[in-house]
């Protein structure tokens, strides 16, 4: 029988375009301090650390050995992962699977992106099979624009939908103080006049790029009820991978077989019968406003083609029946390595009540993903009980 | 201890200069496809997947999204280790141990002839201030040999002789890329690759891939002897190269203490030990981290007809100074470990091994080590 596993304490740094004050190592440090001084620990007391980064966006290879004065690292048992926008939730998850094997009891997940001090967008584009799709390829505008046409054509989603997407993102990440855009007049129309990145997909519709690191503190069950008073358990994870080439599968972002997949795999195993009854919040790796809304389809908080509606009838506003990504979500902050563990970490603090500003009422169960590489997810539900 | 997870297979690609004929996903086809024909296993039965790769190595950012296919990856639980392959093993372990899958396959892979090595092993180096300075792997490894064998009170010769140890043990090994009896002096005066080290004491650059099939105690009966039990792991960090002596290898202290403290195992039982030495003096300060030896009686041992023996066989694989890919050496040294335990080895085949130690490092001059325990037999 699995130990059980939960989060107990997060961390975060205010995430932002350029943090030229820090470098890689100090970025790392300010989240994995916070980290500590939430659980009331000290790198002492780690058994282990578990490190997510894309490295090719700054240009490194092994920047987390370079780094580890930055987390403590000397003396510990580490593993660094790599799997593109899914890393924080990959890096969790493996946190997860071995605390649950019984192999350590407290450690620390780390995930950090420094993205001004390399060319993402260059190093995405070097994703695609080099002889078959890279000449085809543009980086994350590019390769979302295409998905986002398909699912315009079959859902019928509106741009001002999208923009009504992009502007809950923003203005939910006033409330957040670690948010990158925090946009408190945002408005419809301003989102659709933005510049046309690659149709349909306009400048306030995408993520921005950001410098940020997150931290967590995972332990087993003994260690973390000692550790918090409220911790929030995983209680089941899940990863799905889709096929290499899009042309194997041309409705990507419309029907996401690895994200009704995997998110089914933990609606199962955590007895979630109807998700948008049944989750409290979800904080979702949205990356695009057209992606959120083919997400809501394929996470199952709605029909197939509902998606559009559920933003105009405001479902996942913060007021709604099913509040998505009170953060701001990715939208409102990307520092990729670190992104879908702070979707990890927004999700625990809301199911901690440590959300703040942020936080939604009575929050027992929540959703959190990731999304990355060939349209691969991950999913996790956490849950106060 | 553990118990709870075996090996129950193992298959790896003979190591080249230049596989040309196969991309990197064919490349990983050919061992994933081998080792669901060596174990019977479906891969429908497999629903859990860790590769170990390099971004920086494959030119590509997301370097597994290029195999995800070929290890059977869609719509299942693949995760990528940006490290050597032997840590993307130890997380298999624990996927097991946690009793979330019966099986985990294990995969790394690297074309080294793909991209140009003194260029990619510079972006491991500190950005400001080292990297203008020209540093890369083999700098740093020739650094590390200089000091290394200073403080050992060896010299060169003695690194020649682990060379011609381990060339000579590749003749029995058919996968490897570099093999032959060399003479002491052909080593020393072969070109020189990071004074100390000549192109001889150090590993050549290669191609390769390597897999194993990891299993649960309750599937690991159907294989008999063919399944071997991981009956301790262990990982340590050291500091950054330029914070630490380098003529010490205290992670790997630590990771083996680990390792051997939870197989209920002393460095004295172990029969084979696998060593990542991609150059000579890595095995000699390896070995003696992971308790084989002590820096006292090096000069003695390396004066014997076979180097290095004291009741452990070292590389009778003759390890990656053979020629075996970076973030594929450590999977390999499992798996070299696995097919002596399961009497799979072949002309290289130490009789009668009861125990292996299997050795992984990732980082300038080793600063992430991991420590791998086979014991023969499932139990």
């Amino acid at each position: 029988m699995a130990e059980r596993v939960a989060i107990v304490a997060t961390g975060q740094t205010r995430h932002t375009a350029k943090r030229l004050d820090v470098n890689l190592r100090e970025l790392i440090t300010e989240a994995v301090t916070r980290a500590l001084e939430d659980a009331d620990l000290r790198i002492q007391d780690i058994d282990a650390v578990f490190l997510g980064n894309m490295e090719p966006f700054e240009g490194f290879m092994f920047p987390e050995l370079w780094s580890v004065e930055g987390w403590g690292g000397y003396g510990k048992p580490a593993i660094k992962f790599n799997t593109g926008g899914t890393v924080g939730t990959t890096t969790t998850m493996a946190a997860y699977y071995y605390l649950a094997a019984g192999l350590y009891e407290t450690v620390l997940a780390i995930g950090f992106e420094k993205q001004s001090e390399g060319h993402t967008q260059a190093a995405i584009t070097t994703v695609g099979d080099p002889i078959w799709e890279r000449t085809m390829m543009a980086g994350a505008v590019g390769n979302f624009a295409v998905m986002a046409s398909t699912y315009v054509h079959e859902s019928g989603v509106t741009p001002e939908q999208a923009a009504k997407v992009a502007v809950k993102a923003r203005r939910n990440a006033c409330n957040n103080e670690y948010a990158h855009l925090q946009m408190p007049n945002i408005t419809v129309e301003e989102v659709m006049q933005s510049q046309m990145l690659a149709h349909p997909i306009r400048k306030l519709d995408m993520c921005p790029q950001s410098d940020g690191a997150v931290a967590m503190v995972l332990a087993s069950e003994a260690k973390a009820k000692k550790l918090a008073s409220r911790p929030a358990w995983i209680k089941a994870v899940a990863t799905a991978h889709e096929q290499q080439y899009m042309g194997d599968s041309p409705k990507r972002l419309a029907i996401m077989r690895s994200q009704v997949t995997a998110s089914q795999k933990v609606y199962k195993a955590a007895g979630i019968a109807n998700p948008r009854k049944d989750l409290d919040v979800a904080e979702i790796y949205e990356v695009a406003t057209y992606a959120e809304m083919a997400m809501y389809e394929n996470l199952g908080f709605c029909e197939r083609g509902q998606g559009g509606v559920l933003i105009d009838q405001g479902v996942t506003s913060m007021e709604g029946e099913l509040p998505v990504n009170p953060s701001g979500g990715v939208l409102s902050a990307n520092p990729i390595g670190a992104t879908a563990m702070i979707r990890v970490a927004e999700a625990a603090l809301q199911v901690m009540g440590k959300a703040g500003k942020r936080q939604v009422p009575n929050v027992h169960t929540a959703l959190a993903t990731g999304y990355g590489g060939n349209a691969w997810t991950d999913a996790l539900i956490l849950s106060s009980r | 201890m553990m118990g709870r997870v075996v090996i129950v297979g193992a298959v790896q690609t003979r190591y080249e200069p230049r596989k040309a004929h196969q991309a990197i996903n064919e490349l990983v086809y050919e061992v994933v496809a081998g080792l669901l024909k060596q174990t019977g296993v479906r891969m429908q039965e497999i629903d859990s997947m860790v590769t170990a790769s390099q971004d920086a190595w494959d030119g590509k950012t997301i370097s597994s999204m290029s195999v995800n296919e070929v290890v059977g990856a869609y719509l299942k639980s693949e995760a990528k280790v940006a490290a050597d392959g032997i840590q993307a093993l130890i997380y298999g372990a624990a996927r097991i141990l946690a009793g979330a899958f019966d099986y985990t396959l294990i995969v790394a892979h690297c074309k080294e002839s793909e991209g140009q090595p003194d260029e990619i092993t510079k972006v491991m180096f500190d950005p400001f201030c080292e990297r203008p300075l020209g540093l890369n792997d083999a700098v740093a490894a020739g650094l590390q040999a200089r000091r290394y064998i200073s403080v050992a009170g060896i010299d060169s010769r003695a690194l020649a002789l682990v060379s011609q140890k381990n060339h000579r043990s590749a003749k029995r090994n058919p996968l490897a890329q570099r093999s032959g009896d060399y003479s002491l002096d052909e080593i020393l005066a072969a070109p020189s690759f990071a004074d100390p080290l000549t192109e001889l004491m150090a590993g050549p650059r290669s191609d390769g891939a390597c897999a194993l099939l990891l299993a649960s105690a309750e599937k690991a009966a159907a294989f008999g002897d063919r399944a071997v039990c991981i009956a301790g792991m262990g990982n340590s960090t050291d500091s950054y190269w330029t914070d630490r002596d380098l003529s010490e290898a205290e992670a790997l202290r630590q990771a083996a203490q680990r390792a051997y403290t939870k197989a209920g195992i002393s460095p004295d039982q172990v029969d084979v030990a696998e060593i990542s030495a991609r150059y000579a003096h890595e095995e000699l300060l390896y070995g003696e981290a992971l308790g084989l030896w002590k820096r006292e009686e090096l000069s003695a041992l390396l004066a014997e007809k076979n180097p290095l023996r004291k009741r452990t066989k070292v590389n009778p694989s003759g390890g990656p100074i053979t020629g075996n890919p970076t973030t594929v050496a450590g999977l390999a040294r499992v798996a070299e470990g696995y097919l002596q335990l399961a009497q799979l080895a072949g002309d290289r085949q130490v009789p009668g091994a009861q125990v292996a130690v299997a050795h992984g490092a990732s980082g300038v001059c080793g600063q992430s080590q991991s420590v791998v325990i086979l014991r023969r037999g499932n139990a």
